[in-house]
């Protein structure tokens, strides 16, 4: 008589937790919270001339597709740009403007500019409160006509201050785009 | 513990005139109810005894009047005591468990567990080995049995791996419950508290079908000790100071029992560590904190019982600061660089990245003998694992957890073992579960495994035909079905790159846009079958076994979609993913001789549509590119075999010898299998002197090859160097050899209470090396010197 009531008591209860945790609710969508879509550079001539901006932009995050990378327009000769960035998550509607949270941590993200070819400099235009470089505003000056190849990455936690080279710098990469342009 | 001794050996007799009485019986089996010939019936404290005929009866004359104790006694039985009062001459039926070596009420505490198959590999982990392993893992511990090593995510995460496959094609068991805790993912450890079990034991292989038909890989199943049904009370307390980490563990356990077979059990265990050590440099970010505690109670009889248990299992643990990357670039720093990029100083704190798992485990179980018949279980189990895994994120994020898993699983299982004949065994069981997965959306991370409900429905049948003393023959047959109904959101980008869009279009929900809610139903049908003798002649062994095991994709395989920050790399399910089907044939011969002794254990296991994670290519991103791992599935060969052998040189000297390798290979494409353990000896030589208070050290040397057997590398671009560069993912890290010392006393301070300490120096010379089995090969060198003194107190 015990063996039949602890086991009908087993059988209940074993009914009793399957039947409730049943449930076909849709899950709850979840968008990215971190996700940094689009990345545009502003580069304004000092003295008057074209704005060039360059692009990079990847709408599906982590999914497949490449980013698509723009450089609206070539750079003129032996000129000095002043440089802005803006970050971008465009995943949501109004897009969420990443840049101000870098600049709220400024002390634990760095931009790092490397160019090739015939841009001759770049220069950080801003600081941390402790001092080192940010780069969300920096200064780009060009050399004589031919090709040249921007490098920028954003660097989340890199070792700060640091010698201007990613190696030395370390920390996660949160962007990384390289721009081809043409300088006349 | 006096007063037991006392109430077992005060004789029960009140004194009587008259002493011409006769008790006599009969004494039968309880399975087969056939007589027992040769029992032996001794009156306790008295010069009374007899033994018993071919018919199994007895008789003993000229007894007084007065209360008897009875101990009856058997070569192949349990010793039974009965008390009977005698006014008269009395006849009285006697029945005694006569399958000694399958009972398993066994009463002897510590006494490791019996085999789960007769033809399969089967080893056991002493209890000595796992409290050595107290403040360790489960993963380490297993270690010691051959053709077993771990796949490692820095030293707290350890995932055994049985001839060389891991994961969801390892079953574990723990205490009669299949762990349902997520055992998918690379970095997922099982959530065991090691101090909870009483004996381990692993079958090698999928011929166990009594715990699943899907153990490709092999079962690890752990026990409790076994419960004496008298009236004690006993315990055991560990303390465990640990040098590489900085900190300990401590661990205590208490039994009572009373003479009915009611009995409660206690246990729990805490361990902190702090950052480990490299011989170089501190593996920043790498403690662990543990939590864990049982409480069990219940009543065990012969002819029925009843148990009831809960666990819980806390741990958190670290990850090292320098494996958590941004892109393909870091990747490529990191492995070129040699020493991790992120040194600091010492400390206990545990940051992110880390990763923090609750486990419980509830479970009721009862068992019923039925004489002459057999023994029927029922058992209703409860596991609820609850994992968070934080990365480095910015802002306010940091605090929030990208990846907040949470798995109910309920089971009830009922099966019933048929021993009524003696030659002749059957076992028949079947198994219901369901299980439903939550992934919180609070986490603002796109879920890498979706919600999902699992219905599991099992039968088996298991027999076992003993020829004669030198034959045994095992076979048996399993039927699983597994369906698998999931709500998960694809970006709309990847539905369309797998081709999901012209295949599986029917199952979208809803379009969201960039997103698809999609709800895929799975069904799998799955057989397995095993087929096994064993044959025993002068000292020699021989087992065959053959093994056929189907296992179902995991949720892993199926839907993983995403960027695993913590790993860098994007990993791809696919919908696709069909079970695969493993035969394996295994064989071993085991000699003893005089003063040694040898065990060969090859094996081969071919597996269709083998299931595994690649590297293949890279995907770019606006954070650079990315290494992508995809599923996929091909036929597979893995060979392999294990050596080991003892020899006890004297009475002080002993050694032991052992050596593994499997070779893994994707026969489709004719390339390596990806982490397959490398080839390994283990020696060690021991000294022991119990005079000297149980006096005993060894020196153990483990030398593990250079696994040369990798698929290819993979070329990627690198936005950082503007070219092609070759990704060495899969180079292994060279061979090392490291020893290890080990000694122990014993004092015994009281009649019950006895202090074990004992000394573990594992890496003896600091050696800097790196496995090939650990996921933070690329980041930092392993472990340096870890000094471990223990000490244990048995009352």
């Amino acid at each position: 008589m015990k063996t039949i009531k602890i086991l009908s008591l087993i059988a209940v209860a074993g009914l009793t937790f399957w039947s409730c945790s049943d449930d076909d609710d849709a899950p709850e969508e979840v968008n990215e919270e971190e996700t940094i879509t689009t990345m545009t550079i502003t580069l304004v001539p000092q003295g008057g001339g074209t704005t060039v901006t360059l692009q990079t932009q990847d709408l599906d995050g982590d999914g497949p597709n490449a980013p698509v990378v723009t450089v609206s327009d070539d750079l003129a000769a032996n000129t000095t740009y002043g440089g802005a960035v803006v970050v971008l998550d465009e995943t949501v509607t109004p897009a969420d403007n990443i840049t101000l949270e870098v600049a709220e941590e400024d002390d634990e993200h760095q931009f790092f500019y490397i160019p090739t070819g015939n841009i001759t400099d770049i220069t950080y235009g801003d600081q941390d409160d402790d001092g080192n470089p940010v780069g969300l505003i920096f200064t780009l000056t060009t050399g004589g006509a031919g090709a040249a190849t921007l490098a920028v990455t954003l660097r989340h936690e890199p070792k700060k201050p640091n010698d201007g080279t990613l190696a030395d710098a370390g920390g996660e990469t949160d962007i990384a785009e390289t721009f081809n342009i043409t300088i006349q | 513990m006096l007063f037991i001794l006392l109430v077992f050996t005060t004789p029960f007799t009140v004194w009587s005139q008259d002493c011409n009485y006769t008790l006599s019986g009969q004494v039968t089996d309880y399975h087969s109810k056939l007589p027992l010939v040769n029992a032996t019936i001794q009156i306790v404290g008295q010069p009374f005894s007899a033994t018993t005929d071919l018919d199994g009866k007895f008789e003993i004359s000229n007894l007084c009047a007065g209360m008897y104790q009875l101990e009856i006694s058997h070569p192949e039985c349990n010793t039974i005591l009965v008390q009977r009062r005698i006014d008269r001459s009395i006849f009285i039926e006697l029945k005694m468990e006569h399958h000694l070596e399958e009972l398993d009420e066994v009463q002897v505490v510590g006494e490791v567990l019996n085999k789960k198959t007769n033809t399969a590999l089967e080893e056991s982990v002493k209890l000595a080995t796992l409290e050595a392993y107290s403040s360790g893992s489960l993963g380490d511990a297993l270690k010691e049995i051959g053709g077993v090593s771990s796949l490692n995510t820095g030293a707290n995460i350890v995932k055994p791996v049985i001839h060389g496959l891991n994961g969801s094609r390892v079953l574990i068991l723990n205490d009669g419950v299949r762990m349902q805790d997520m055992e998918w993912g690379d970095e997922h450890a099982p959530n065991i508290d090691i101090n909870s079990v009483g004996a381990v034991s692993v079958i090698k292989g999928a011929a166990a079908l009594q715990y699943g038909g899907d153990a490709i890989g092999g079962v690890v199943v752990m026990e409790q000790a076994r419960i004496p049904a008298k009236d004690t009370l006993y315990g055991r307390t560990f303390l465990n100071g640990v040098s590489n980490g900085r900190g300990g563990s401590a661990s205590s356990e208490l039994t009572r029992a009373f003479g009915e077979g009611w009995f409660v059990k206690g246990q729990g265990s805490y361990k902190r560590l702090g950052d480990h050590e490299a011989p170089d440099y501190i593996l920043s970010n790498t403690g662990v904190q543990e939590i864990g505690g049982t409480l069990q109670f219940g009543k065990h009889q012969f002819a029925w019982g009843w148990d009831v248990r809960y666990s819980y299992f806390n741990s958190e643990i670290a990850i090292l600061r320098a494996s958590h990357i941004g892109n393909v670039d870091d990747l490529i720093r990191s492995i070129n660089n040699g020493q991790p990029e992120i040194i600091r100083p010492f400390t206990y704190d545990l940051q992110n990245p880390r990763q923090e798992v609750t486990h419980h485990l509830g479970k009721a179980k009862f068992y019923r003998r039925f004489e002459g018949l057999g023994k029927l279980n029922v058992q209703y189990d409860f596991q609820n694992n609850r994992r968070f895994e934080f990365d480095v994120r910015r802002g306010e994020l940091d605090d929030r957890a990208s990846l907040d898993l949470e798995l109910t699983t309920h089971t009830l299982t009922t099966d019933f073992k048929w021993d009524a004949k003696e030659r002749f065994d059957l076992h028949f069981g079947l198994l219901g579960r369901y299980q439903e997965n939550f992934a919180n959306p609070a986490t603002g991370v796109r879920r890498l495994i979706p919600d999902y409900d699992k219905y599991d429905f099992g039968s088996f049948l298991v027999g076992e035909f003993r020829v004669n003393d030198a034959w045994l023959l095992e076979a048996g047959l399993r039927y699983d079905f597994n369906r698998i109904d999931a709500q998960k959101f694809y970006r709309t980008t990847r539905w369309e790159e797998r081709g999901y869009d012209t295949e599986f279009q029917d199952l979208v929900v809803e379009d969201l846009g960039t997103q698809l809610l999609v709800n895929p139903v799975l069904n799998y049908h799955n057989f397995s079958s095993t087929i096994g003798a064993k044959y025993g002649f002068n000292g020699s062994l021989l087992r065959f076994n053959y093994a056929l095991a189907q296992r179902a994709p995991n949720p892993a395989e199926l839907f993983s979609d995403g960027l695993h920050h913590s790993a860098a790399r994007i990993e791809l399910g696919d919908l696709r993913i069909d079970s695969e089907t493993s035969h394996k044939f295994i064989a071993s011969w085991q000699k003893d001789f005089a003063h040694w002794g040898f065990t060969l254990e090859p094996f081969v296991n071919w597996v269709q549509d083998f299931i595994l994670l690649e590297p293949t290519g890279v995907e770019f991103t606006i954070r650079g590119a990315f290494p992508v791992w995809e599923y996929r599935q091909t036929n597979a060969r893995l060979l392999g075999v294990d050596v080991s052998a003892y020899s006890n040189w004297s009475t002080r000297w002993r050694s032991q010898h052992g050596f593994s390798l499997v070779k893994g290979n994707d026969t489709e494409n004719d390339i390596a299998l990806i982490n397959i353990p490398s080839g390994n000896f283990r020696n060690s030589v021991t000294f022991s002197k119990p005079e000297w208070n149980d006096f005993e050290v060894s020196l153990e040397s483990q030398y593990v090859l250079r696994q040369n057997e990798v698929p290819d590398n993979i070329t990627v671009f690198s936005p950082e160097q503007q070219e092609e560069v070759l990704l060495e993912i899969n180079t292994a890290p060279d061979a090392y050899h490291l020893l290890g010392l080990q000694s122990k006393m014993g004092f015994q301070l009281g009649e019950t209470t006895k202090l074990t300490t004992s000394l573990r120096i594992n890496n003896l010379l600091d050696t800097s090396f790196r496995e090939y089995l650990n996921r933070q090969r690329f980041f930092a060198d392993d472990l340096g010197r870890n000094i471990i003194l223990q000490l244990k107190l048995n009352y």
